[in-house]
C-alpha cells in the first residue's frame, strides 16, 4: 500500500514539525483533535464524566485553547464542510465542545457516501486578509508545484490564476522556479516569507516522502512576539504520504494515523488480517464489500485478485460479490490457515438457506508452493465443516505453479472427508472458468 | 510523452539502447544469495541448452569476496563465485550485464543505485516490495540518464524464452516446458503482474507458437519501466511478431502505448486487456488492491477508460479477461495465414535428472539412511526429547537428572536416582586448579584459545588416571560382587595382577578422618535405593584394606562407582546386560565429565576475567637431564 491519506491535525502537526527541522522556521500552527472515545465491551458509550476529563485534559494540555476565538469542524478526510454546516467559527472553548458533544458520533451523508464523525480538529479562529492556494504533488518524473494567489472556496472558478511549475525529479527547486509561480504576489515582505516557507515545504515534501501536500487557502500573519514578523500559516491542508517510506520516517511519523476513508470502517475481521498483513513477509488482504453476499473469493496474486473480482461484476454478479480477498509472495501454511479462517468466518455468517460458493482461485504461480499454501486453507476449512454444510457452500478450486498436483489433490480430498461439494482445476482450464461455474452453481437453486 | 521519448526510441534515435535486453549469452550478478530462483535460472538454462550458467555471480553485501556457492548446471555441480560488493563482482565479470537484485525494501535502493552506477550492467532487476516512491523516481531518473533499463520494483521479473530467465519467473521446470518456454516463440508479452504473467505464458503456449519475451514491471505506482517502454522495445525486435500487454487500473501508463498506437509507431497486432473494471463497485469504499499502483483515482485511470482508449488506438481489446485468450488466438491464426508469420518449430526439451530432495519429498526415490538416531527427534513442531516434547520438559519441571535420564538413558528413571544422579553432578564439579583437567584449561585460557578450546583441553584429560577411578571403580565392585568373591580374595587378585584397587584410598582422609561426602552420599543411598548391595561389597572391600593401612578408605569415586552400579541395577530399569553395557559405555564418565565441565568452564572465564597472561613452566621447575648429540645419521653407520 503506498500513498496514504493523513487527518488535517496530523497533516499540520507533521508540517509544523518538519518544516522547524528542515529550515529551522516557524510555522504558527496550534491545532488539537478531539476524538471518540470507546466505551466499554457492552457498545455503551462511556460516561458523561468519563467525556469531560478528557476535555479537561486535552485544555489541560493546550491552555491556548483559553487565549483566543476558535474554529472547529470535523477531521474526516472530506472536504467543503463549509458547505455542510459542519465548521463552527470563532468561538469559545465551552461552545467548541458543546458544539463537539452534539456531533460527535453522529452519522452523516458526504457526497453519497455515509459515515461516522469520529473525529474533530480545533483550532485558533484566524482573521485574515490573504488567501492563497499552495499544492506540491508527486508525479513520476517531477513534482508539481502549484500556487495561486487566489485561494479559499474561489479556487474551484480561479483555476486560471493558479501557477504551476514542474521541478524534475533530480533537480532541485530553484529560485527561478519559485519566481514563477509567485509572480502575481506583488508585495515584496508578503513574496519573500512565502518563497522561503515554499521553499522549505518543497524540500521537507521530498525528504520525508509526502505524495500530496495541498493547503487552501494558505495565510500570512505578523508573529505574536515582539518582532511582528511575517508567518506563512495554512489555514487548511492535505497529506498524503507514502505509506512505503514508513521504516525511513519512523520517528517522524510514530505518532501518525493512516485512517480509513470516510465512511469506511475496518471491520474486526479485516483488521485482523491486516494485522497478519503487516507482520508477515507474504502479502496478506482482505475486504469485504457485501457481508450479505453469496460469492466469497480468496484468490492468489494481485494481479489474479482483481480479474476474479472483474469476472464476477462483468457477468452481472456484483452484488453478490462478497469480498475483495488476495495473498501472494509465498505466505507460510500458518499464514494462510490464520487468513482462509478469517474468511471463511465471515463467509458463513449470515446462513440464509441460499447456496454459497468460495472461489479458491489463482494463475499458476511463479514461485508460491502451492500445495503448502493450499495445506493451511485445508486446515480452516476442516474447521468449518458444519458451517460450510449449513451454508450450502461449494467450493471452486482453480490454481497452478509449484506442485499444484499435490494441491488440488489435498483440497479435493478434504472436501470428500468433510462432505462439502467441489471441483478442482489445474492451468488446463481458463483461470476465471470457475467464477462462471460458480454463479451456475448459484442460478440453479 | 512519460519520461523517455517512446517515439525517437522506437525508431531508434535515443541513447536508449533498444530491442532486446537479454540473449542466449546473457550473465547476471545476483545480489544477496537466494537458493532456489538461482538453481531455478540454472534449471532453466540447461533445458534451453545455454552453454554456459547465467549466473555468472553472487553478491553477498558485507561479506569478504572469495567464496563460492554450489548449483546444479545440470547434472553436475557448479561453484558460483561470491562478492563481498557489486563493484567487485562487476570487475570479475564484466560480460554479466544484468543484476537481479534481492535486497529487502529497506536496501534495496542503496545496491540498486551502485548496480546503476557500474558501467558494465545495463539491465537492473529489483524483486523487492515496498520501496518508497522517491526512491524509485530517483532510480528511474538515474538510470533512465545512464541509458539503462529497471525491471521492477515489485517484481518477479521477466524471460526470454530460450534464452535468459530472471530469478523465480516461470516457476518450476515443468511449467516451463509445459509453457514452451525451453525455446523461442514469437510473442512480446508485459503486464504489471508477475503472477498473470505466468498465467498468460500458459494462455500463450495453447494459442500461439509460445512467448519470445515476457515482462513483469511491477506493480508499484511507479514502475523502473513502463508497459509503454516494453511494447516499444517490442517492436523493434524483429523476433517478436504480436504484442500482448496486461494493464491494470491506476495510473496512466496505457495512454503511453495509446499515443505510440496513434503516432503509427507500433505496426505490429497487440491484444490487450486492462484490469479492474470491478472497481466501479468499490467506489464508496476504496478497496486497496493488492498491488500499490492499483488504485481506483480519477476517471480516466479506470479499467474501462483505458480499455476504450486502448481499443480506439487499434489495441485488439476483449469484452472480458475471459475473451483474451480468444483475442489471441484469432490474431496469431491471421498472422500465420496472411503469411506474416511462420510459426516456430518444436523442439524436445533436453531432460533433467530429478532433483533428490523433491524427487524424495515425492516419493519417486527411496534411499537408506546413514544416520539413526533414537533419542530425539525435531521433525515436529519443536523437539523432543526421548518423545517427550521441550515445552512439556519446561511446563512440568523436569529436572536436569530427569532429562539426562531420557537422553542417555531413554527412560525415565525414578525420582531417587535422578537425584542421586544430580548429587553427583554437583560434588564433582570442581576439585580446585590443581588437578589435570583444571591446569589444561588454566593453562588454555592463558594461551588466549577460546572457551570452547579450554575446556577441551580439560576435559581431554579425563580417562583412566584422571575422572576415570569412578569407571573402575563401578566395574570392579560389579565384576566381584557378582562373581561372589570375597574382598579379601578381590584385593588380593587385583594386587597379583599389579593393578590399583580404584576407589580405594586418599591422600589424607583415614578411618578417624571420614571424607565428609561419602558420608553424605551413603546416607541418602541408604534411605532412598531399594538396594546398597554393591555399597555393602565396597564398604567391606573398605574394611579389609583399612587393616593394611590407615588411609586406605573408601573414597568418594569408589562411593559414586559402587552407588551408581546400585542405581542401575535396582531401579527396575535395565537388566543384567543392560547394567553391563551402560557401565561399558561409559555413561558413569559421562557423569563426571559433564559435572567437571562446570568447574572448567569457571576455571576458563576466571582466567580470562583477570586478563591473564601466557603460562609459562617455570625453569627452575623442570630437572634437566643432558643427553649427548647423537651422530645424524644414526649411530649404526658409525660403527
Amino acid at each position: 500500500m503506498a500513498r496514504k491519506k493523513v487527518r488535517e491535525a496530523d497533516g499540520k502537526r507533521l508540517v509544523k514539525k518538519v518544516l522547524k527541522q528542515q529550515a529551522g522556521l516557524d510555522v504558527p500552527i496550534q491545532v488539537v483533535q478531539l476524538k471518540e472515545l470507546q466505551g466499554d465491551d457492552s457498545g455503551a458509550p462511556p460516561p458523561p464524566a468519563t467525556i469531560k476529563a478528557y476535555y479537561d485534559q486535552v485544555l489541560e494540555e493546550n491552555l491556548w485553547l483559553l487565549d483566543q476565538p476558535l474554529v472547529v469542524k470535523p477531521d474526516m478526510l472530506f472536504g467543503k464542510r463549509g458547505k455542510s454546516d459542519l465548521v463552527a467559527l470563532n468561538k469559545s472553548w465551552d461552545e467548541v465542545v458543546e458544539f463537539v458533544s452534539a456531533r460527535m458520533g453522529t452519522e452523516l451523508e458526504v457526497s453519497g457516501v455515509k459515515g461516522r464523525i469520529t473525529t474533530f480538529i480545533v483550532e485558533p479562529f484566524v482573521p485574515h486578509d490573504f488567501e492563497f492556494y499552495l499544492c506540491i504533488q508527486a508525479h513520476r518524473a517531477h513534482e508539481l508545484l502549484s500556487f495561486g494567489d487566489c485561494g479559499g472556496v474561489e479556487i474551484e472558478s480561479n483555476w486560471d490564476r493558479v501557477r504551476s511549475v514542474q521541478v524534475p525529479v533530480e533537480e532541485s527547486l530553484t529560485e527561478e522556479m519559485l519566481e514563477a509561480v509567485l509572480i502575481d504576489v506583488r508585495d515584496k515582505g508578503q513574496k519573500a516569507v512565502l518563497n522561503r516557507f515554499i521553499n522549505a515545504a518543497f524540500q521537507a515534501f521530498r525528504d520525508f516522502d509526502f505524495t500530496l501536500l495541498e493547503s487552501n487557502p494558505l495565510t500570512i500573519v505578523p508573529s505574536t512576539d515582539k518582532t511582528g514578523e511575517l508567518q506563512v500559516l495554512p489555514l487548511d491542508i492535505r497529506v498524503e504520504l507514502d505509506s512505503y517510506a514508513t521504516f525511513k520516517n519512523m520517528q517522524l511519523w510514530n505518532d501518525l494515523e493512516f485512517p480509513e476513508a470516510w465512511g469506511r470502517s475496518k471491520i474486526h475481521e479485516e483488521k485482523v488480517v491486516q494485522n497478519l498483513d503487516d507482520k508477515s513477509g507474504a502479502s496478506l488482504k482482505l475486504s469485504v464489500l457485501n457481508p450479505r453476499g453469496h460469492i466469497w473469493t480468496m484468490v492468489a496474486g494481485g494481479g489474479a485478485s482483481v480479474i476474479y473480482a472483474d469476472t464476477v461484476v462483468d457477468l452481472g454478479w456484483g452484488d453478490e460479490l462478497a469480498n475483495y480477498a488476495e495473498y501472494s509472495g509465498n505466505p507460510k501454511q500458518e499464514e494462510t490457515y490464520l487468513y482462509a479462517r478469517t474468511l471463511l468466518s465471515l463467509a458463513t455468517k449470515y446462513l440464509d438457506g441460499k447456496r454459497r460458493v468460495i472461489i479458491v482461485g489463482g494463475g499458476v504461480a511463479n514461485f508460491t508452493d502451492v500445495a503448502a499454501t493450499f495445506t493451511g486453507i485445508i486446515q480452516a476449512l476442516k474447521d468449518f465443516k458444519g458451517k460450510l454444510q449449513e451454508g450450502k457452500t461449494k467450493i471452486f478450486v482453480r490454481r497452478g505453479g509449484p506442485n499444484y498436483k499435490a494441491g488440488l489433490r489435498l483440497m479435493q480430498e478434504c472436501c470428500l472427508e468433510i462432505d462439502v461439494p467441489v471441483e478442482v482445476y489445474g492451468p488446463d482450464t481458463s483461470m476465471t472458468k470457475i467464477v462462471e461455474l460458480g454463479i451456475e452453481y448459484l442460478k440453479g437453486q | 510523452m512519460g519520461d523517455l521519448d517512446l517515439s525517437a526510441f522506437v525508431q531508434n534515435k535515443t541513447g536508449v539502447p533498444c530491442g532486446p535486453l537479454f540473449s542466449k549469452q546473457t550473465q547476471a550478478i545476483v545480489f544477496n544469495y537466494k537458493k532456489q530462483p538461482i538453481q531455478r535460472m540454472l534449471d532453466f538454462d540447461f533445458v534451453c541448452e545455454r552453454e554456459a550458467p547465467s549466473v555468472a555471480a553472487i553478491v553477498a553485501p558485507g561479506s569478504r569476496s572469495g567464496g563460492f556457492q554450489k548449483a546444479f548446471f545440470g547434472r553436475s555441480e557448479i561453484a558460483i563465485p561470491v562478492y563481498g560488493s557489486i563493484a567487485d563482482a562487476a570487475a570479475a565479470h564484466p560480460k554479466a550485464d544484468v543484476l537481479v537484485n534481492f535486497a529487502s525494501y529497506r536496501s534495496a535502493y542503496e545496491s540498486s543505485v551502485t548496480a546503476v552506477e557500474e558501467p558494465s550492467v545495463n539491465v537492473v532487476v529489483i524483486i523487492a516490495e515496498g520501496i518508497p516512491e522517491r526512491q524509485a523516481k530517483l532510480l528511474i531518473h538515474m538510470a533512465r540518464k545512464r541509458g539503462k533499463t529497471i525491471i521492477g520494483p515489485a517484481t518477479v521479473g521477466g524471460v526470454q524464452a530460450g534464452a535468459f530467465k530472471i530469478g523465480d519467473t516461470a516457476g518450476t521446470l515443468d511449467n516451463i516446458i509445459t509453457c514452451k518456454l525451453h525455446r523461442p516463440g514469437s510473442v512480446g508479452f508485459v503486464s504489471k503482474s508477475g503472477g498473470l504473467s505466468n498465467e498468460m505464458y500458459n494462455v500463450l503456449s495453447r494459442t500461439t507458437d509460445g512467448l519470445y519475451e515476457g515482462i513483469a514491471v511491477g506493480g508499484d505506482a511507479y514502475p523502473g519501466t513502463t508497459l509503454s517502454y516494453h511494447v516499444a522495445r517490442f517492436q523493434t525486435m524483429d523476433e517478436v511478431k504480436m504484442i500482448v500487454i496486461l494493464g491494470e487500473l491506476g495510473g496512466t501508463d496505457e495512454y503511453d502505448v495509446v499515443k505510440l498506437m496513434e503516432a503509427g509507431l507500433i505496426t505490429k497486432p497487440v491484444v490487450g486487456w486492462v484490469s479492474g473494471t470491478c472497481a466501479k463497485w468499490f467506489n464508496s469504499s476504496e478497496v486497496q488492491f493488492g498491488h500499490a499502483g492499483a488504485k481506483s483515482g480519477s476517471a480516466d485511470e479506470s479499467a474501462e477508460a483505458k480499455n476504450d482508449a486502448l481499443r480506439k488506438a487499434g489495441v485488439i481489446i476483449p469484452q472480458s479477461f475471459e475473451g483474451l485468450s480468444d483475442c489471441i488466438d484469432a490474431t496469431f491464426k491471421k498472422l500465420v495465414a496472411e503469411g506474416k508469420h511462420v510459426p516456430v518449430p518444436e523442439r524436445e526439451p533436453r531432460t533433467l535428472p530429478k532433483d533428490f530432495g523433491s524427487a524424495l519429498k515425492q516419493g519417486e526415490l527411496r534411499v537408506s539412511t546413514n544416520i539413526v538416531c533414537t533419542t530425539t527427534d525435531d521433525r515436529g513442531e519443536e523437539p523432543k526429547y526421548c518423545g517427550v516434547p521441550i515445552s512439556d520438559i519446561i511446563q512440568d519441571n523436569y529436572s536436569i537428572g530427569e532429562v539426562i535420564s531420557l537422553l542417555w538413558f531413554k527412560t525415565l528413571l525414578p525420582q531417587w536416582a535422578t537425584k542421586f544422579m544430580e548429587i553427583v553432578l554437583v560434588t564433582a564439579a570442581d576439585h580446585g586448579p590443581n588437578v589435570s583437567g583444571a591446569h589444561n584449561t588454566i593453562v588454555t585460557a592463558r594461551a588466549g584459545r577460546d572457551l570452547g578450546a579450554s575446556l577441551c583441553s580439560g576435559l581431554l584429560t579425563i580417562g583412566p588416571r584422571f575422572g576415570g577411578a569412578v569407571d573402575m571403580a563401578a566395574i570392579n565392585f560389579k565384576h566381584f560382587c557378582d562373581a561372589k568373591i570375597s574382598p579379601p580374595d578381590f584385593v588380593e587378585t587385583l594386587k597379583k595382577k599389579g593393578q590399583r584397587v580404584e576407589g580405594i584410598g586418599h591422600r589424607i582422609k583415614t578411618a578417624e578422618n571420614r571424607d565428609k561426602r561419602v558420608e553424605l552420599l551413603s546416607a541418602y543411598a541408604k534411605e532412598t535405593f531399594p538396594s546398597i548391595k554393591y555399597l555393602e561389597y565396597a564398604q567391606q572391600v573398605e574394611a579389609y584394606t583399612l587393616q593394611k593401612a590407615n588411609n586406605l578408605v573408601l573414597n568418594i569415586d569408589g562411593c559414586i562407582g559402587a552407588l551408581f552400579v546400585d542405581m542401575l541395577s535396582s531401579c527396575g530399569e535395565f537388566n543384567e546386560e543392560e547394567v553391563q553395557e551402560i557401565l561399558e559405555l561409559g555413561a558413569l564418565n559421562g557423569i563426571f565429565i559433564l559435572s567437571r565441565s562446570i568447574g572448567l568452564i569457571g576455571h576458563a572465564l576466571d582466567q580470562k576475567r583477570m586478563r591473564q597472561p601466557l603460562y609459562r613452566h617455570p625453569q627452575e621447575d623442570v630437572l634437566y637431564i643432558a643427553s649427548d648429540a647423537p651422530p645424524r645419521g644414526g649411530r649404526k653407520t658409525q660403527e
